[in-house]
């Protein structure tokens, strides 16, 4: 096992709903493809090639640019035993890595408690969104969900900063001091965490200046925030966001196009940006998704299938293609469906063992074989 | 009228309830305390928002596919009713016999096995676990589909006793596999193509299924079985008639019951009234309203000791809030926001995170929930433009003589938020934003906006101790 750099961060992006595998990284020289996809295909003349046989959504320029630079490691084939296609219980196992049985711990939440076992940093991880997601859970481990770094924090409805001010002393005070009752004490430490961090978190965009332009949609701003947060050296380690939907019924070659107009933008803009604080090496992006979609197209969209892509990008990625492309030949197929080859507790034993430092195996629920995806 | 009727019968509702406003508590208190109970356990009419209106404001929430669109229609619901009891009663059953979206992508499914809940909430025990193991989107969440004659699964058998009536350690894996075949052929109408389109569909563009019983003779096991020391050719029914006469039945139903109405910690005392409400149990045939009766009208209910002695959960703290500050009283946009914001602070409805439902008590809280928390009730409550909380201003108003003090401020708007109990170190910390903040003069003729908007800070703040968390 590597030993564990302190500096080195994950940024989680979940695509929620389904992304499209075979519209993402588009297999334009297989016949199948146009086949099984006469309405939700992506002309050969559209796409960015990548080799002879694969080419990236026409949608995807400057995740192309990364790739031309050797930082971006696409996982194809990506699953696990016995698909479920419902979104809830796929997300599920894939938050959980517990495909068998429904679990609740999610595995983000035991590598944030193995990074700070102590649970020093009330934001060793942060989410931005509202709501904790599952991946993060776990008992013990405190985990700040943002939903905008500028307005984070307790009282945000109170317009008077002075009034805020009166009550955010005001709040220190009544959760600060020891009470004989265990219940009341809990509560007291978790309102002086919630504090703390919303006061850590609050120093990140004063303290950020960047030449990056990111555009105004929900993904661009979430990695804005991220990268306020990372360049503060806050000691966030992990950090969660999604973006969607993916889940593209109808409509699909416009609606899945400019969403990963939007993904492929903000992940660049990120990049440089990091780039820019001297923060590229110290970071890298995991891009995942539920489940992929059928084959064969619906006559606007594609239902829910399996076998799905996922990326990792950063500097210290090695690029390239990770798994096999399934086969789109009808004989090859599962149900009409992408079979999956490599299991997703592969891709993440290998960042938490090797970009992290920590023993995978309690963390994924078992032992699983590694990629080399991470340079060393 | 004393200040002790009050302080009590403000516990009964927001326990058997989702708090009350003082006008409220004042009726209640004159009606007096065991007819108060009588009328929780005897709901009537609900006069709930009626569904015509809901539907002609809300297009989402006339199918209820959806999670968010059905989870803000049973809201409205716990928000506008007369039967509170009746209403956190659905909920105790959604905790307890936790079903969830995720394997069912059908809302309506879930809506519709909350309004079983709803019907047999007080009734026999008996009714609601035959009704329970009749429900479709039990039978697809547990698998009783896949239970066949020939070819058991066990899931469904094993959560009824684990989990839904006895508790674990109360019988044996045989009586699981007894307890499946006896239920074996209990599925839903045309089964095979609905748990396939379950699994594999999303809400759009599918999905409109109405799911229904089915008891299918030819897949039944009716051969013999021993289960918990009888033995017959029982049927699913036979089953339900021997668990419910077992005394971990009554202890398991009764101490739930507790935990949800009366503390989160059970004591000697509190066993001692589980062992009451287990008598009642016997006794009444098994019928929840009767143990309810029992639990409300115990010494240890009544007492200090249980009073603030229940951590919030989600969705009473939201509905309690929203309730009080009088809003969402009609159909309000937005409204299915009120479901997302229960599932940030960890309950989202319909989504349990496992069968065993959630983890309450303490569990309810960790700093990002309690962020959430904080803030959406002090959105409610300190805005003096919602009619709950100008009502309550205007109460406290009400023949001042002068502006009132810091403290009798604090003390004044914690009388009407409960009557709240705040530690002295809580109560000083207030009242030093209450002075800070600037005096409040309520006298009729003197009294702006601004006098109005003090108040509501201090009540917003006051819904942010670590006191408020406790019901």
């Amino acid at each position: 096992m590597t030993t564990t750099n302190n500096s080195r961060s994950l940024v989680v992006i979940q695509l929620a709903g389904a992304n499209d595998p075979l519209n993402t990284v588009v297999p334009y020289t297989d016949g199948h493809y146009y086949d099984f996809r006469p309405n939700v295909g992506i002309p050969t003349d559209q796409v960015i090639p990548i080799d002879g046989r694969f080419a990236f959504n026409p949608n995807m320029a400057p995740i192309k640019a990364l790739w031309d630079e050797g930082k971006v490691a696409v996982v194809n084939g990506i699953g696990y035993p016995n698909p479920n296609r419902s979104h809830f219980r796929s997300m599920d196992i894939w938050h959980t890595c517990e495909p068998e049985k429904v679990a609740t711990e999610g595995w983000l939440g035991r590598v944030i408690r193995d990074l700070d076992p102590q649970g020093r940093n009330v934001i060793t991880g942060v989410n931005f969104g509202r709501g904790l997601p599952r991946s993060m859970g776990a008992p013990g481990v405190p985990v700040a969900s943002v939903g905008n770094l500028e307005t984070y924090g307790l009282f945000p409805d109170v317009e008077e900063e002075r009034i805020r001010g009166l009550c955010l002393d005001a709040f220190g005070k009544m959760y600060g001091g020891a009470i004989q009752d265990a219940v009341m004490d809990y509560l007291g430490q978790t309102g002086r965490d919630a504090l703390k961090g919303a006061d850590i978190l609050r120093t990140a965009p004063e303290n950020y200046s960047s030449t990056v332009e990111y555009a105004d949609n929900p993904i661009s701003q979430a990695l804005k925030n991220a990268a306020q947060v990372m360049t503060a050296d806050l000691g966030t380690r992990i950090y969660y966001t999604q973006h969607g939907s993916f889940d593209t019924h109808g409509d699909e070659v416009k609606v899945h196009g400019g969403l990963w107009n939007q993904v492929s933008g903000a992940v660049s803009d990120f990049m440089a940006d990091l780039e820019e604080h001297g923060k590229a090496d110290d970071a890298i992006v995991l891009i995942w998704t539920e489940f992929g979609r059928r084959i064969r197209d619906n006559g606007s969209g594609t239902d829910h299938g399996s076998g799905g892509t996922a990326f990792i990008i950063g500097n210290q990625v090695n690029g390239g293609f990770y798994g096999e492309y399934p086969s789109l030949a009808e004989r090859d197929q599962l149900d009409g469906d992408l079979h999956f080859n490599n299991d997703f507790r592969s891709t993440y034993s290998t960042i938490a063992d090797q970009w992290l430092g920590l023993d995978p195996a309690p963390i994924v629920n078992g032992q699983f074989e590694q990629w080399d995806f991470i340079r060393n | 009228m004393s200040n002790a009727d009050i302080a009590l019968m403000a516990h009964l509702m927001r326990r058997a309830g989702f708090g009350a406003s003082r006008d409220e508590l004042e009726q209640r208190v004159a009606r007096g305390y065991e007819n108060v109970v009588e009328d929780l356990v005897n709901p009537g009419t609900p006069n709930a928002m009626p569904d015509d209106v809901i539907r002609r404001y809300h297009v989402d929430m006339a199918e209820m596919r959806e999670l968010n669109s059905a989870g803000a229609y049973w809201i409205y619901r716990m928000v506008t009713t007369d039967n509170p009891l009746e209403e956190k009663m659905a909920l105790f059953w959604h905790s307890l016999f936790a079903t969830g979206y995720s394997k069912l992508n059908q809302a309506r499914a879930l809506m519709n096995q909350i309004d079983t809940f709803r019907r047999h909430s007080m009734g026999s025990f008996h009714t609601m676990l035959v009704e329970l193991s009749r429900d479709p989107a039990m039978i697809i969440w547990l698998d009783n589909n896949d239970n066949h004659k020939d070819d058991i699964n066990e899931n469904y058998g094993r959560e009824l006793l684990e989990l839904f009536s006895m508790g674990i350690g109360n019988y044996t894996e045989d009586d699981v596999k007894e307890c499946a075949r006896a239920f074996t052929g209990w599925t839903l109408g045309n089964a095979e193509y609905m748990a396939t389109r379950a699994s594999r569909d999303s809400i759009w563009p599918y999905s409109r299924i109405a799911w229904h019983f089915q008891y299918r003779d030819h897949d039944h096991d009716d051969g013999e079985k021993t289960f918990l020391g009888h033995t017959g050719n029982f049927n699913g029914e036979d089953i339900i008639n021997i668990i419910v006469q077992q005394e971990a039945t009554a202890r398991f139903v009764s101490t739930r019951l507790f935990q949800f109405f009366a503390a989160d910690e059970v004591d000697a005392a509190g066993e001692a009234v589980i062992e009451q409400m287990m008598a009642t149990y016997f006794a009444s045939n098994y019928e929840i309203r009767s143990v309810l009766r029992t639990l409300f009208n115990s010494d240890y209910f009544k007492s200090e000791a249980a009073r603030f002695a229940r951590v919030k959960g989600p969705v009473e703290l939201v509905v309690g809030a929203v309730r009080l500050a009088g809003t969402y009283q009609e159909p309000t946009f937005g409204a299915d926001q009120l479901a997302r914001y229960t599932l940030y602070m960890g309950q989202g409805i319909f989504q349990p995170p496992s069968v065993e439902g959630w983890h309450e008590g303490s569990e309810w809280i960790d700093s990002g929930a309690l962020v959430e928390r904080v803030n959406f009730v002090g959105k409610e409550l300190g805005d003096p433009s919602n009619p709950g909380v100008k009502a309550l201003i205007d109460r406290m108003s009400a023949g001042v003589e002068r502006p009132l003090s810091a403290e009798e401020q604090v003390d004044a708007c914690a009388d009407l938020l409960g009557p709240m109990q705040l530690s002295s170190a809580t109560r000083t910390s207030l009242s030093e934003f209450a002075g800070e903040q600037g005096e409040a003069d309520l006298r009729a003729g003197t009294r702006t906006e601004a006098d109005d908007q003090r108040i509501a800070n201090l009540l917003r703040l006051l819904t942010a101790t670590r006191e408020y968390q406790l019901a």
